[in-house]
């Protein structure tokens, strides 16, 4: 995404940043945090460098407290072991740790999401058997959506990946509608906010259905409804986000940069 | 109690045509040398398990070395997708891939109860998703004998034989790893036979902090393979080459350059050099 927005002459930055900045903010410090790779992992460690240097990183590679110098290159990376309070089993994050409603938030990306939260990493298209796009699957999605105790989801918007159904529910959010968490017996209580390039989503107190509630400068709602595949509600009067402040883009502009010389 | 053997030996006598084979490291210690010294070998009708087929597997999908893949996440860590993986499973090539997936937590549950000796282990989990019908055979409802509550059963996983890198082995085959140590030991645990790829075999192990210590006689081969690892890392060793797992999407992307890829990189290499 290389779209420049600018809130005044002096600052510029990415939808993607923004993106980045509003998912780093929904963290508050002290949180245990269960984080996936890629975009929810820059947005922690960014929280981590700004307003929540107590926020814990939990990497389901068995990472506990990991504080990382620069952005892992995968949830493996060596950096997270050598920085963590604790590195346990795979078993045992899982069990001991994600399982019981220990951790906070769970912080997932998404190939497709629908307007009740369910999350799509397995197939697109087709059928099961011969999908059109085969993605990489579950991971530790499932649980970490099953049971931390709230779940936020860090994804860019768009018409395909935005749909009024997933082809294939591989983590739930709030399944069909209201009761389905408690009917399924799912220990948290699901996710909370969608944050996309756009704005922010939240799920309508009634229906569960996610509601837009929050734009970036210069976004409009019918953009954000143009970059929907179902018919996106919006609130009364949405929120507008302020725009990523110099602090907030430094460290993620140097955290990005030590990303991209580890790939060199 | 261990044999320490060539991994060329090791390969030979504990993985066999049409065997279940689970080769485990999780973003770590990824046994690479030992899947090459299997393409090598031109095993065939192999099910092979893994919680992340990263390129590992790609390379033995590739190779026409799979009929059943079992798994919970495969992908390019960090970079996308597996083309190959993604090729068999969508063309067929060069050979139809069933495949049998799950989740982490799943997964890691299910090596578990191998290693436990128990048929099944029990979790929350998979309620409400699509995989829950998708692997009726291996995921079933479960109710507490206590409180009446309904869990999940997934069975357990007993492969033919484990695969795993570590850093240390000592001269009795005793094998030591640290760091990131995934489901190793439980795979190890779980299977019939077990093939340990090492970076040195020293003549004592030192203790480290939060290391796994598999007794020699838990494991039946150790092999000497240093960089056997390579291009994931072993902690204290080697770190992720990461332009090889950048340059795989390119290889991989086209049957071509993969053929090409395997003839030069694999089979004409001596064994413990790819």
């Amino acid at each position: 995404m290389t779209s420049q927005m600018s809130v005044d002459q002096t600052v510029s930055y990415t939808a993607d940043e923004m993106m980045t900045v509003s998912a780093a903010r929904a963290l508050r410090d002290g949180m245990t945090c269960f984080v996936g790779i890629g975009l929810p992992s820059s947005a922690a460690n960014l929280a981590r460098a700004t307003h929540a240097p107590s926020l814990v990183l939990i990497y389901e590679s068995g990472t506990i407290g990991a504080k990382p110098g620069q952005l892992p290159l995968s949830i493996g990376d060596g950096m997270l072991a050598e920085t963590a309070d604790a590195v346990v089993s795979v078993p045992e994050i899982f069990n001991y740790w994600l399982q019981p409603g220990r951790i906070d938030v769970g912080f997932l990306g998404a190939a497709q999401i629908d307007k009740f939260g369910n999350i799509n990493t397995t197939v697109i298209g087709g059928d099961y058997r011969s999908p059109k796009v085969r993605l990489p699957g579950a991971g530790g999605a499932p649980e970490i959506a099953a049971s931390c105790r709230e779940v936020i989801v860090v994804v860019r918007q768009s018409h395909r990946s935005f749909v009024e159904r997933v082809d294939f529910v591989t983590s739930v959010g709030y399944g069909s509608g209201p009761g389905d968490r408690e009917r399924l017996g799912l220990t948290g209580t699901g996710p909370k906010k969608i944050i996309t390039d756009l704005g922010v989503l939240e799920p309508d107190p009634e229906t569960l259905e996610f509601t837009l509630t929050g734009l970036y400068p210069g976004v409009s709602a019918s953009a954000a409804k143009e970059r929907t595949g179902w018919d996106l509600a919006i609130a009364a009067e949405p929120e507008i986000i302020a725009a990523p402040g110099p602090a907030e883009l430094d460290a993620l502009r140097r955290f990005q940069g030590t990303l991209a010389r580890s790939h060199q | 109690m261990a044999e320490i053997v060539s991994l060329a030996e090791a390969v030979e006598r504990a993985i066999h045509d049409g065997d279940t084979v689970a080769m485990e490291g999780f973003t770590h210690l990824i046994p690479f040398a030992a899947g090459h010294e299997v393409i090598r070998q031109r095993r065939r009708d192999l099910t092979l398990i893994r919680m992340t087929p990263d390129l590992i597997y790609d390379q033995l999908i590739g190779a026409g070395c799979a009929r059943k893949l079992i798994f919970s996440w495969g992908g390019n860590p960090g970079v996308g997708s597996l083309h190959r993986f993604r090729d068999a499973v969508e063309h067929s090539w060069p050979v139809p891939l069933e495949i049998e997936e799950h989740s982490h937590a799943g997964m890691a549950n299910r090596y578990v109860a191998g290693a436990s000796g128990l048929p099944f282990a029990v979790l929350r989990g998979y309620n409400g998703t699509d995989l829950y019908g998708l692997e009726g055979p291996t995921i079933k409802p479960i109710t507490c004998p206590f409180t009446g509550e309904t869990l999940t059963a997934v069975s357990a996983l007993r492969p033919d034989v484990a695969v795993i890198h570590a850093q240390r082995a000592d001269q009795s085959g005793n094998v030591q790893l640290w760091g990131i140590t995934g489901v190793q030991k439980e795979v190890v645990l779980a299977s019939a036979r077990s093939v340990v790829t090492v970076e040195e075999i020293v003549d004592e192990l030192d203790a480290r902090p939060g290391a796994v210590v598999l007794p020699g006689w838990t494991v039946s081969f150790v092999a000497r393979a240093p960089g056997g690892a390579h291009p994931s890392y072993a902690l204290g060793y080697s770190a992720r080459d990461n332009d090889y797992y950048v340059a795989w999407d390119a290889i991989a992307r086209e049957r071509g350059t993969f053929t090409r890829w395997l003839d030069e990189q694999v089979y004409a290499v001596p064994v413990g050099q790819s």
